[in-house]
């Protein structure tokens, strides 16, 4: 039995694959954090004054809050005057117009992490906005995209060419005041994405956006903001992975959906942040606030994410149905290895008639790692004929993980319908000598069961990023994954 | 005649959870041989076929074991099944998401990586997998379910059979393929058995039932009690068992 165990642990104790730091020349700030801070970076980044305006309110409402306890995550207090809030690559002239213009290092980077920036977006369609620490150095298949009438681009750059969006938008799905890591964000959030997709566009390519935190002791601050107009449908890929180090790395990202009737938001993310070593040593420290608001009728959102990295994850995508016939959808494989921790889910409110939400969330724990899922579910008292459905289902690998469910439901409508179904089973031993007898190595075997387990959500994924997400799975539970 | 011996179980004893099972088995299969084990419950069959596949709970304490000439106990399962040992499960496990066919495809490439041969490719695979499917009177659905997900218990051990049919194994070892079979599903499990017949290859049943033994008709008959063989004979041993039950050999043995 123990052997077993000690087998299963082999097999899962490959280390980061990811591991390496390029040493590009960042421009950063000193560490440390008040209002001129918060002041320099909205002046290094040329903001309109409605901006500056925010994030000072932001942070002036962030000194009042408090860091969240209730997660189920333990880890050493954060020092918010330790980090440094802005770090940018430096270029000789502001932001480069080709690939050519990219430095090359940062190119070796990319194909370092089998992200060929150049060759993936040729092949595949895929619009990359690359952003690398904090700035977008490199974005493609802009014209084509312009013609189909599409923004995408890196924040800032939105903020300085349609800053009437930005300020419309901006902070109405994910307020200042939502939580202390929110608030944090909207104060000095450094750069991140921007989408938005006019009225009957269907997006014409995936836009996938790979996010590398790099500069050491750099807090990294993202901020995405996807608007699909009436009619409007876009999918969206986000895929990151981090170098090795030491020190903890703090991230805090916020990500605001709108979608307004008829439209539909798919929202993909593979997550592969430095998880710390095998002591749980390093590794980044993941609080995520996103969410998605239907606020037309009959759109729709879905979250689909493959979570293998990040020593801590603390991130709740969720959905705000307000849009009559609203569907909101999360599709989650949540991976915890060593001494990982991992306490994510999301919430569902359902607001408007008819609304639907569906959650899968899938939870692997493996070493000594923690697993935990805690979801929301809340129905409003006018969401006549509302209904979710839940499903929560944990792997145990190995004796000394855990995983805990924590599925609250809030109902206050009668006539809603909710089902909740959970499972927790150990990665059979039976099931690991079966393959073993067939002749298939444990290895092998492991990422079989594995990838059998997360097949409901995986069949969510776009094609080419289903296979990258089996890929990272591989990486935290090795080898190849049918 | 029978050729060299393909299994040698010499002086075998293994414990579990601290409380030995098997007590000294001694066992020869020669190459094209059927040897049948009968035995009461809880006397240590499948306890024996589990540690000839090397499941690790089980502890083996003395004795040796050789397969085609290599000490088998020193091999781990995974070479044990691509050298040829295929065992049938009497309790096939259920592996929720993991497609039957890939597991199959991934099972007979790994044997044929051993052998030095290319991996089947997909059409080639799906071609033979088909074949032996319908000569096994299975529907082709199953192709694309869990491994044994929600399949019945016939089906679980028809589904052994199958993969043992694609895997063409050396020896393999059926634990009590034929309980929980109605007649019709007993006769195919028996055909495709009995398909596998052949010069080089050797088959040990594990079974309490005289019935399997009319349709594969076995060389040799070991009746296995407390851990060890008792005795053995050719088939008509089996039918003696069925008329007189076990109470008469191990009876015989006390006296
Ligand atoms: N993991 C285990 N822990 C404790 N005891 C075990 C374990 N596995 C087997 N045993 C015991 O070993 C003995 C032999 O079991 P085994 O399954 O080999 O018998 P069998 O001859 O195959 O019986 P049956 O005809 O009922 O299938 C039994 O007493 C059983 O309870
Ligand atoms: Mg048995």
């Amino acid at each position: 039995m123990s052997s077993k165990s000690q087998e299963i642990e082999a097999v899962l104790g490959q280390k980061y694959r990811h591991g390496f730091v390029t040493d590009i020349e960042s421009d950063s700030l000193p560490p440390g954090l008040d209002e001129s801070v918060v002041a320099a970076i909205s002046r290094r980044k040329q903001e309109p004054q409605f901006l500056l305006d925010w994030r000072l309110k932001a942070f002036r409402h962030w000194r009042t809050m408090r860091e969240p306890a209730w997660a189920s995550v333990r880890y050493k207090p954060i020092d918010y005057q330790d980090i440094s809030y802005y770090s940018a690559p430096r270029a000789p002239t502001d932001a480069p117009k080709s690939l050519d213009e990219v430095d090359p290092k940062l190119l070796a980077t990319y194909e370092k992490l089998g992200i060929p920036l150049h060759e993936r977006a040729r092949l595949a369609g895929v619009a990359v906005d690359a952003v690398f620490d904090s700035v977008s150095v490199a974005t493609t298949f802009k014209d084509k995209l312009a013609k189909a009438g599409v923004i995408f681009c890196s924040f800032s750059e939105a903020v300085r060419n349609h800053p009437e969006l930005i300020e419309r938008h901006l902070g109405t799905v994910v307020p200042i005041q939502d939580n202390f890591f929110a608030a944090l964000n909207s104060a000095v959030f450094s750069d991140g994405s921007f989408v938005y997709v006019p009225p009957g566009v269907r997006c014409p390519m995936e836009l996938s956006t790979y996010f590398r935190i790099n500069a050491a002791k750099t807090g990294q601050f993202e901020r995405t903001l996807i608007i699909a107009a009436e009619g409007a449908s876009v999918s969206y890929l986000e895929g990151c992975t981090a170098p090795m180090r030491d020190e903890n790395q703090l991230h805090a990202a916020v990500v605001e959906l709108i979608a307004l009737d008829d439209a539909q938001i798919k929202y993909s993310t593979v997550q592969n942040w430095y998880p710390g070593d095998e002591n749980g040593v390093g590794g980044i420290y993941n609080f995520v606030t996103k969410r998605g608001e239907c606020r037309g009728r009959n759109a729709k959102i879905s979250w689909t994410q493959v979570e293998t990295g990040s020593a801590i994850t603390w991130k709740y995508p969720s959905c705000v149905l307000k849009g009559e016939n609203s569907v909101g959808e999360f599709y989650s494989v949540a991976v915890a290895n060593n001494f990982q921790q991992a306490d994510t889910g999301t919430k569902m409110i359902h607001i408007g008639r008819n609304t639907k939400s569906t959650i899968v969330a899938k939870g692997i724990s493996a070493g000594h790692a923690t697993n935990t899922y805690r979801g929301l579910v809340k129905i409003l008292p006018g969401a006549d004929g509302a209904r979710n459905f839940t499903q929560c289902d944990s792997l145990l690998m190995g004796s000394r993980c855990a995983a805990h469910t924590f599925p609250y439901m809030e109902v206050r409508n009668p006539g809603a319908t909710v089902e909740h179904e959970a499972s927790t089973s150990k990665i059979g031993e039976d099931q690991l000598f079966y393959c073993l007898q067939r002749g298939v190595s444990a290895e092998d075997a492991v990422n079989m069961i594995v990838s059998g387990f997360c097949k409901a959500v995986f069949k969510e994924l776009p094609m080419e990023f289903a296979v990258e997400a089996q890929n990272l799975l591989s990486v935290s539970l090795e080898g190849a994954v049918g | 005649m029978p050729g060299k011996n393909v299994l040698t179980i010499s002086k075998l004893r293994a414990s579990v959870a601290g409380k030995s099972i098997l007590k000294g088995v001694d066992l020869q299969i020669g190459a094209g041989e059927v040897h049948a084990i009968m035995g009461p419950n809880g006397s240590g069959k499948s306890t024996l076929a589990q540690v000839l596949a090397g499941r690790e709970d089980y502890e083996v304490e003395g004795g040796g074991v050789t397969f085609d000439g290599q000490d088998l106990l020193a091999m781990r399962p995974e070479e044990r099944a691509r050298a040829g040992f295929f065992l049938g499960f009497q309790y096939p496990v259920e592996i929720p998401g993991v497609n039957n066919a890939y597991l199959l495809k991934a099972a007979l490439n790994a044997k044929r990586k051993r052998a030095g041969m290319p991996e089947v490719d997909a059409y080639e695979f799906l071609a033979l997998i088909k074949a032996k499917m319908k000569f096994m009177q299975m529907n082709e659905a199953f192709l694309s379910r869990g491994v044994n997900e929600g399949f019945s218990g016939g089906e679980k051990k028809r589904n052994e059979i199958l993969q043992m049919l694609v895997l063409e194994p050396r020896l393999a070892v059926l634990d009590e393929t034929d309980s929980g079979l109605d007649i019709d599903a007993l006769k195919v499990v028996a055909k495709g058995v009995n398909s596998l017949r052949g010069p080089d290859r050797s088959i040990v049943l594990i079974t309490h039932y005289q019935r399997l033994l009319d349709y594969i008709e076995p060389d040799h008959v070991h009746v296995f009690s407390d851990g060890r063989i008792l005795k053995s004979g050719d088939k008509s041993l089996a039918r003696e068992l069925e008329s007189r039950g076990y109470d008469w050999i191990q009876e015989g043995r006390v006296a």
